[in-house]
């Protein structure tokens, strides 16, 4: 079972939000995600248990080594690190 | 999946009162945006109860100490992310020009080394330079940089507080 949680919303291609459920930084950038419309899967790893948080981790690793939250992956094909207002916005695509 | 841990107001408000207070005392500033500030400490209180220590809220902490001290709060690279950019990595402390409101808070690079370095790194550490004509060892705390030449390090820093655990032989 995947861990994610779907928000509905306009259609921009695949959005996966990696984000922690204490950092506010994650809050601002799911608050910008929900203002933009979008349709997105979100994930807050410190709530997964051991097995799904590896998993979820090598995941991100693969698009953002630093190991850093948020981090948000576009298409499958980029990601966008932090709350950047201006790097999401153009990378939805709107 | 674990569950979310609600924090009550009043616990906040007696947390945010306190790192004001030793801010303050200690020449550091607190974000002055109310309403962020409570949410970081609130994530501050949900880790303090997760994991028996206030790791910060805005990295993911491996709930073991040993591996989490450089990321218990204020953090090993507060200073340094001060000094760069202005705010720690969360911006729960400030430098004084966000303080002062000439510049905004904004979401900075992680500077804390991802966890296969951090394991590498820790194997290489010795138990410090030798000795020379030294006449007592100097230990340095790891988040704000004090220096202090005595057997062993103090139990609370006297400039920024920290525990004694956080401090590493220097000389």
């Amino acid at each position: 079972m995947k861990p994610f949680t779907h928000v509905a919303g306009k259609d921009c291609g695949r959005i996966v939000f990696y984000g922690l459920s204490t950092c506010v930084w994650c809050k601002k950038t799911r608050r910008l995600l929900d203002d933009l419309g979008v349709a997105y899967d979100y994930v807050y790893v410190d709530l997964l248990n051991d097995e799904e948080r590896e998993r979820a981790m090598a995941e991100v690793r693969r698009w953002n080594p630093n190991e850093s939250f948020p981090t948000l992956v576009f298409n499958e094909a980029n990601c966008v690190l932090g709350y950047d207002e201006e790097k999401i916005k153009a990378a939805v695509k709107l | 999946m674990k569950k979310e841990i609600e924090i009550s107001d009043a616990a906040v408000d007696a947390l945010l009162q306190k790192l004001q207070r030793e801010a303050e005392a200690s020449g550091y500033h607190l974000n002055n945006d109310r309403k962020f500030v409570r949410e970081l400490v609130g994530g501050l209180l949900v880790n303090q109860q997760r994991y028996g220590y206030a790791a910060c809220p805005c990295r993911l902490a491996a709930g073991e100490k040993a591996a989490d001290l450089d990321i218990i709060c204020p953090c090993d690279y507060r200073d340094a992310d001060l000094n760069e950019f202005g705010a720690c990595f969360c911006a729960l402390y400030v430098g004084p020009e966000v303080s002062e409101g000439r510049k905004q808070a904004a979401s900075i690079p992680e500077r804390r080394p991802p966890a296969s370095q951090r394991r590498a790194a820790k194997a290489e550490i010795s138990a410090g330079a030798p000795l020379g004509k030294l006449s007592q060892p100097v230990w340095r705390c790891k988040v704000c940089g004090y220096l202090c030449a005595r057997g062993e390090p103090p139990d609370i820093c006297p400039i920024c507080k920290a525990k004694k655990e956080r401090f590493e032989r220097f000389m």
